[in-house]
């Protein structure tokens, strides 16, 4: 199983490269996962949409679709490519120490 | 398989045909679903697609109910007033059970997400269709060679 070692902490990767196991997950760890990605700081925009993935996912067991992040998280459609360039959804996801969304949209 | 078949694809440019509501929603799913992957997406609207993007209609597409034979209905019964209106309300509400959004929002959605849309010049000028007649969001009325060159070095779908 691939790894993911942060401050001498060594972390599991589920398939997709994403935390195995989202307890796991905290702030640093979501900061250096971003660097890792191409997103050298994560700004107060970042924040929001990153806890509102896991606030999803804490009560419905899946991430949110791009659709209810443009809708609910606070930041629209062209704002959230701009934040997480090159898949959203996908990227937040990684980021916020979650499996990567399942749905499609 | 050879090394160039796991290539990843980095862009496609998607062409939607026709004008009723299951014969739009693949290509916009396809192109939504590529922009959320990081893949470069452009969408052409041609013949009765052009419906999806002209501002009097998108919203109001309809499911056919004659001559699919997927639906499972004899066609006399598909042919019946309502029917389609029916088939229509009911596809409606399951996607947006599965978080689809109506064609609008979704043009909006697609654009916003960087995927570029157009609208195709034969279709405009067959239909005597004006750029007043289309959403905001048509990035331009272009010709099938403009279609192939702004395609070149990526992958075709028609749909």
């Amino acid at each position: 199983m691939a790894t993911l070692t942060i401050a001498g902490n060594t972390l599991a990767l589920d398939a997709d490269g994403n935390l195995a196991n989202r307890n796991d997950w905290n702030e640093a760890i979501a900061r250096e996962i971003a660097a890792q990605e191409g997103i050298p700081e994560l700004t107060p925009p970042h924040w929001a949409v990153i806890n509102f993935m896991r606030s999803v996912f804490e009560k419905e067991g899946d991430s949110p679709s791009i659709r209810r992040l443009t809708k609910e998280s606070g930041v629209d459609t062209k704002a959230l490519y701009q934040l997480f360039p090159k898949g959203p959804a996908k990227k937040a996801a990684r980021i916020a120490g979650l499996p990567k969304p399942k749905g499609c949209i | 398989m050879t090394e160039a078949a796991a290539q990843p694809i980095e862009k496609v440019s998607i062409i939607v045909s026709h004008g009723s509501l299951e014969g739009v929603y693949p290509g916009l799913i396809m192109a939504n679903g590529a922009r959320m992957e990081g893949i470069e997406a452009s969408l052409f609207f041609t013949f009765f697609g052009l419906d999806a993007v002209i501002k009097k209609r998108m919203n109001s597409l309809k499911v056919a109910t004659v001559g699919n034979p997927a639906m499972h209905m004899p066609t006399l019964l598909g042919a019946l007033p309502g029917m389609s209106a029916f088939a229509t309300s009911m596809m409606k509400k399951e996607m947006e059970k599965i978080d689809i959004p109506p064609v609008g929002e979704f043009v909006t959605m697609i654009h916003d997400a960087g995927c570029e849309l157009y609208a195709c010049k034969a279709t405009v000028d067959m239909f005597h269709l004006k750029k007043d007649d289309f959403c905001p969001e048509i990035d331009g009325v272009i010709s099938v060679g403009q279609f192939y060159e702004r395609a070149a070095g990526g992958q075709i779908i028609f749909t």
